[in-house]
């Protein structure tokens, strides 16, 4: 009578769904490239996204950069003492900030709170034949409701990193000049000498990465919403867990790559 | 209506299961110019899904279905969105773009269908709302409405582009009397007025006898009945007789299995479920 079939089986295994996700993941970022070149441009829509999506998250962004910065200036400045290398916290904060911290703590700011609410917005839409409503008047939700919002991401994650490094800088050189007792002047010449654009590329290219996670992972649990308000509460953390994770991960595998390129 | 007429949407032989959940298996189900068939069946036998496989918002596991000559089932993005200029539908819940207003919402699929002329548009949109009988609320937001509004509103929409068919999807679920009279009567005006064919799903009884000229039932995953709906009254079939006078129980008990009888007495187009 209940004979299941095998494929059906296999299918509800973690490790099965867990990889479905991915070719998800994959096929829809198939279909946002398709729509990219495709006629008309939704230039209004893609602004829109921009501003609330980016300038929407400047704020937590500059919270979150000030004290990376300080705080880490501090840890630096204390515990370099012992060994009379303090004068080395201006290079070892700016560079950490560049690489590492300036775009793994922004994405992961910016990825909880857009990630977040991409899902919870899409998803509210799935589950109320929103979704379906935009495909049966005609029209494409990818190009509607995706493309804007990745495009939106990918665009404002890179610039909202850099505002975030030089917060976080002048949030370290604050602390630094006051622990260690340098002039403004020297934790300049530091960070001249020390940052190269190599460095710059470096953090922005993850971002640019990190950009496109926190989108395309936002809108694709949105899409697969199923489950009424309940679904889409469930949705929204999820997406939160699974930019995180991603961003964390990716981050020691694209660094390791630069390194491998760069040194 | 006879025999004769040349069906517009054919279905033959669907299969759609969502995981271990069969839906549909060996649906056959023919519809033809003109009519308005009724779809009926209890709640979760899969009624919404027919009207999203034949717009292809749903992909079928097999079989076929035919619309307007053309296989639905394989047919590309491009060649679908020309197939639903003239397949409209109305969902359950009207389905409005909340962050638009009334008149964006009426105007979106004019716009995707190409029309660019704003006062064309825009008297479009003041035609439709009269028809639907809600003229003035072009600025309002969905959330301003109630829900027979809303509903309105999508159909409205849904009329918008001068669809042959429009698919309703429990059109009068969770309405008021007066908004259900006014539903029903815009669904036969809209017949009468523009010669538009008609899908209609609903466990709506009334509703059904009101705005029917066939009915088709759902019953253990394919179409088990098809005919007038006076036919429904003196069907053999005692499933069709229970569920038309309100044999709610009954319907819920085991649809998978089918009902108490010999299902195979089946009788009009439809194929017979072959279940022991």
């Amino acid at each position: 009578m209940s004979r299941v079939p095998w494929r059906d089986r296999l299918a509800e295994l973690e490790t099965v769904r867990f990889m479905g996700h991915l070719g998800g993941v994959a096929v829809l970022t198939g279909q946002v490239l398709r729509t990219l070149f495709r006629r008309p441009f939704e230039i209004r829509a893609l602004v829109e996204q921009i501003d609330l999506l980016g300038i929407g998250s400047t704020s937590i962004t500059l919270l979150t950069a000030i004290f990376t910065g300080m705080v880490m200036a501090l840890q630096f400045a204390v515990g370099l003492e012992p060994y009379g290398a303090s004068l080395y916290t201006g290079k070892l904060v700016s560079l950490g900030i560049v690489r590492e911290l300036g775009p793994v703590l922004t994405a992961l700011m910016v990825g909880g709170r857009v990630g977040s609410g991409i899902t919870a917005e899409i998803g509210s839409m799935a589950v109320t034949e929103q979704v379906d409503a935009i495909r049966a008047l005609g029209a494409d939700p990818v190009k509607r409701l995706v493309l804007p919002r990745v495009l939106a991401c990918v665009i404002a994650l890179p610039l909202l990193t850099m505002v975030s490094d030089l917060v976080g800088i002048l949030g370290g050189m604050i602390i630094t000049m006051q622990e260690v007792g340098i002039t403004w002047r020297f934790f300049l010449n530091q960070l001249l000498d020390t940052i190269g654009t190599v460095d710059l590329l470096h953090g922005l290219g993850k971002s640019l990465f990190f950009g496109y996670i926190v989108g395309i992972v936002g809108c694709y649990l949105g899409l697969r919403t199923v489950g009424g308000t309940a679904g889409v509460g469930r949705n929204t953390t999820v997406t939160v867990v699974v930019v995180s994770i991603s961003i964390l991960v990716s981050d020691y595998i694209l660094t390791n790559l630069f390194l491998a390129i760069y040194g | 209506m006879g025999e004769p007429v040349e069906p517009i949407i054919r279905f033959r032989g669907v299969r759609k299961a969502f995981g271990r959940n069969v839906v549909f298996d060996g649906l056959d189900l023919d519809v033809v110019p003109g009519e308005t068939l009724v779809v009926l069946g209890g709640s979760g036998m899969g009624k919404s899904v027919l009207l999203k496989l034949l717009l292809g918002l749903l992909r079928v596991d097999a079989g076929s279905i035919v619309a307007f000559g053309q296989e639905v089932t394989t047919l590309s993005q491009d060649a679908l969105t020309g197939l639903r200029r003239r397949i409209a539908m109305l969902f359950q819940g009207g389905a409005l773009f909340d962050s638009m207003t009334v008149e964006e919402n009426i105007a979106y699929p004019l716009l995707e269908h190409g029309v660019r002329d704003p006062a064309v548009v825009r008297a479009r949109v003041e035609e439709v709302l009269g028809m639907v009988g809600l003229p003035g609320v072009e600025r309002l937001l969905p959330s301003a409405l109630s829900g027979g509004m809303r509903k309105r509103v999508g159909l409205a929409r849904a009329i918008a582009v001068q669809p042959d068919v429009i698919l309703y999807d429990e059109p009068t679920t969770g309405l008021d009397p007066l908004n259900v009279r006014r539903i029903n009567g815009l669904i036969r005006s809209l017949q009468a007025r523009l010669g538009v064919t008609s899908i209609v799903v609903t466990h709506d009884m009334d509703s059904a006898f009101t705005v029917g000229d066939r009915f088709a039932m759902v019953w253990a995953r394919r179409v088990g009945f098809t005919g007038r709906p006076e036919e429904t009254l003196t069907s053999p079939l005692d499933w069709v007789r229970e569920f038309v006078a309100g044999g709610r129980g009954v319907m819920e008990a085991d649809p998978v299995t089918g009902p108490p009888g010999d299902p195979t007495e089946t009788r009009g187009r439809s194929a017979t479920p072959s279940r022991r």
